[in-house]
C-alpha cells in the first residue's frame, strides 16, 4: 500500500503543477456556468420546477464530467511510457495494482474537486427553488461515481499505448459505444434491449442520481465498471512485460 | 549472486536473447559488451524485472524473478539507457518520490537523500528542476536514484552514454566507488569503459553469449596462451639472445619475443599455454638474473571483440 500512497501523492502533484489541470478546470466551470444559464435557466425555465431544473443541470455537468474525465486520465500512463518513467515503476518494489490505483485515484480526488467548484448552482437552485440537500448530494454522487467509470475506461486505454492520442481515441471510443448502448435499447426488441440498457453507461443508470434517486442498483453498475476496466488496465501492464 | 539457466527472449517472432546461461557470483564489476542490438539492453531489462524472459529460469541473490519478482526488485537498482526522470520534479523531490517507493521510511529518506546527493555530487542541484539539468547531471540523478535504497545489485545499461570525455572520467570514478559495495552489471558497445571499470567481461554477440571471463581469460581462452610481459635485468656478462635461448629451454614456454631492451635492462613477451609466471621469476632469480616486471599482458579488448565476433561470423 506504500506504492500506492506515493504514486497517488506524486500524481496529484503533477495534475496541480500542470497547466493541463488547470485548463481543464476553468473549461468545466465555465461551460457549466454557460449550460446552466442557457439550458437549466433557460427561456422555459419559469415553466418547469426547481427539481427539473436541478435535474438538467446535473444531466450538461454529466457530459462534462465524462469529457474532463476522459481527459484528465489518457495520460497517466500513456505519459510514463513516453518520458520513459514507466521502467522505474516497473522496477520498484510496487505491484502492478498500485500504480493503477493509486493513479486512478488522484485523477478522482482531481476530477471530483473541479466537479464540486459547479457547487454554487445547485445551492441557487436550493436557496431560490425547493429541492433538497439529499437530492443534490445524490445528484454529485452520480457525478463522482460517472466520472470514476470513464476515469477507469481512460486508464484502461492509457495502459495500451505510448501515444496520448491514441489513447483519447481509444477511450472516447469506448465510452461513445457505452453511451450508444442507451438509444440502441430504445430501437431494439428484448431481451437485448434489456441487455443494453442495462450495459449503457448513462440513460438509465444516471436518471435516477439525476432526479436525485438513489438506487443501488447504479451504484453498483458504476462501481462494477470501474472494477472492471481497472482490473484490465493492471492485466495489460503485467501483460506488457511478456511482450 | 544472479543465476542464469538457458534464458531466451522473443519479441514475436523475433530471437531476441539466448538461450543464454551463466552465474555471476557477489562483489566487484561484470560488464557485458557487444555491438547495437546484441542483446545487452533486453538481458539487463530481464534482470531487472522489466520484462519476462519467454523462457528459462532468472535468479537473483537466490531468489526467483519469476515466482518473487516484488522481492527481488527491493534487491535491485537499474539505470536504463535513459534516466527515469520526471521533468516537473526537482532533484531532491524526485530522489524522495524514488527512496519512497523502493521502500524507504519517510522519516530515513532524507537523510538517505542528503548522502546520496553528496556522493554523486548533486548537493548543488537539489532544487533544480531535471529537465533543466544537463546531461551528465541527469546521469548522476540517474545513479543516485539507482542506489538509494542500498540494493545488492546495480543495473547500469550504457551509462556514460552521451557524456563529454570529462563526465566520463568523472562517472567512471563513481562506478569504481560503487564497486566497493555493490555488485554492478554494465553494459557498454565502449571497450575501454567495460575495460577499465569491470573484473569479469561477457562478449554478446546476436542474442548469444560468446565469452565470458577476466580480459586475460578471454584472451588466454581465444588464443589458447598467456602472454606475459616480463621486465628482467640481466645478469652480468650475460647477453640478451642467451637471456632468450634460457626462458625458451623453460617447461611451458612455446615462444619468447623481444619487445624492448636498454642496457642490461630488458622487456620481453613470453607466451606459454598457462600463467607460468611463478615458476618463470624462479628460474630467473636462481640464474642471477633480476625481475622487475612480471604480469599477464592481455591482448588489448578491441583486438579481442573483433576476433570474437570474426570467429563468429566465420
Amino acid at each position: 500500500m506504500n506504492g500506492l500512497r506515493v504514486i497517488f501523492q506524486r500524481e496529484i502533484n503533477a495534475y496541480l503543477r500542470s497547466s493541463v489541470g488547470y485548463v481543464v478546470a476553468a473549461t468545466v466551470l465555465m461551460l457549466n456556468g454557460l449550460l446552466f444559464y442557457t439550458q437549466a435557466l433557460g427561456p422555459e425555465a419559469e415553466a418547469r420546477v426547481s427539481g427539473q431544473v436541478l435535474a438538467i443541470f446535473f444531466y450538461t455537468a454529466s457530459g462534462l464530467t465524462v469529457i474532463a474525465s476522459l481527459v484528465l486520465s489518457v495520460r497517466l500512463i500513456a505519459e510514463e511510457r513516453q518520458l520513459g518513467t514507466q521502467v522505474l515503476l516497473n522496477t520498484s518494489p510496487v505491484r502492478d495494482w498500485e500504480i493503477v490505483v493509486g493513479k486512478f485515484l488522484a485523477a478522482l480526488l482531481f476530477i471530483t474537486g473541479i466537479t464540486l467548484t459547479t457547487l454554487y448552482m445547485p445551492l441557487m437552485i436550493l436557496v431560490n427553488g425547493k429541492v433538497s440537500i439529499t437530492q443534490i448530494l445524490v445528484g454529485y454522487s452520480g457525478l463522482v461515481l460517472l466520472g470514476a467509470a470513464v476515469l477507469a475506461i481512460g486508464v484502461f486505454a492509457t495502459s495500451l499505448t505510448r501515444s496520448q492520442l491514441v489513447a483519447t481515441a481509444v477511450g472516447a471510443g469506448i465510452t461513445a459505444v457505452m453511451f450508444l448502448f442507451w438509444p440502441l435499447s430504445t430501437v431494439v426488441d428484448p431481451p437485448m434491449s434489456r441487455v443494453l440498457s442495462a450495459l449503457a453507461l448513462h440513460g438509465r443508470h444516471f436518471s435516477g442520481f439525476q432526479q436525485g434517486l438513489l438506487h443501488t442498483r447504479d451504484v453498483f453498475y458504476y462501481l462494477a465498471v470501474t472494477y472492471f476496466f481497472l482490473l484490465l488496465a493492471t492485466k495489460v501492464l503485467e501483460a506488457k512485460r511478456w511482450e | 549472486m544472479i543465476q542464469l539457466t538457458e534464458v531466451r527472449k522473443y519479441f514475436g517472432e523475433k530471437r531476441a536473447l539466448g538461450p543464454v546461461s551463466f552465474e555471476i557470483e557477489p562483489g566487484g564489476a561484470v560488464g557485458f559488451l557487444g555491438l547495437n542490438g546484441a542483446g545487452k539492453t533486453t538481458l539487463l531489462r530481464i534482470l531487472a524485472t522489466d520484462l519476462h524472459p519467454s523462457a528459462g529460469e532468472v535468479e537473483i541473490g537466490g531468489v526467483s524473478v519469476a515466482a518473487n519478482p516484488h522481492e527481488v526488485r527491493k534487491r535491485i537498482g537499474y539505470l536504463p539507457e535513459t534516466p527515469p526522470l520526471y521533468r516537473d520534479m526537482a532533484v531532491g523531490e524526485y530522489l524522495k518520490f524514488v527512496g519512497q517507493i523502493k521502500g524507504l521510511s519517510l522519516d530515513s529518506v532524507d537523510e538517505r537523500i542528503r548522502e546520496v546527493e553528496e556522493y554523486t555530487q548533486l548537493t548543488p542541484v537539489h532544487d533544480e528542476f531535471t529537465q533543466n539539468l544537463s546531461h551528465g547531471y541527469r546521469q548522476r540523478v540517474g545513479i543516485a536514484q539507482a542506489i538509494i535504497h542500498k540494493p545488492e545489485l546495480l543495473i547500469l545499461d550504457e551509462p556514460t552514454k552521451g557524456l563529454d570525455p570529462v563526465q566520463v572520467l568523472e562517472l567512471r570514478g563513481l562506478i569504481m566507488r560503487l564497486k566497493e559495495e555493490h555488485t554492478i552489471l554494465v553494459s557498454s558497445h565502449v571497450l575501454t569503459e567495460i575495460s577499465q571499470t569491470c573484473d569479469q567481461v561477457f562478449v554478446l554477440n546476436q542474442g548469444e553469449l560468446i565469452a565470458s571471463g577476466s580480459e586475460d581469460e578471454i584472451s588466454a581462452n581465444l588464443t589458447g596462451t598467456y602472454r606475459i610481459i616480463l621486465g628482467a635485468r640481466m645478469a652480468p656478462d650475460t647477453q640478451a639472445e642467451g637471456l632468450i635461448q634460457f626462458i625458451r629451454k623453460l617447461p611451458d614456454i612455446t615462444s619468447v619475443e623481444m619487445v624492448q631492451q636498454d642496457g642490461q635492462l630488458l622487456t620481453l613477451s613470453v607466451e606459454s599455454p598457462s600463467d607460468c609466471r611463478g615458476s618463470l621469476s624462479r628460474s630467473l632469480v636462481k640464474s642471477g638474473h633480476d625481475v622487475v616486471r612480471l604480469e599477464l599482458g592481455s591482448n588489448e579488448l578491441e583486438n579481442l571483440f573483433v576476433e570474437l565476433l570474426g570467429q563468429k561470423v566465420s
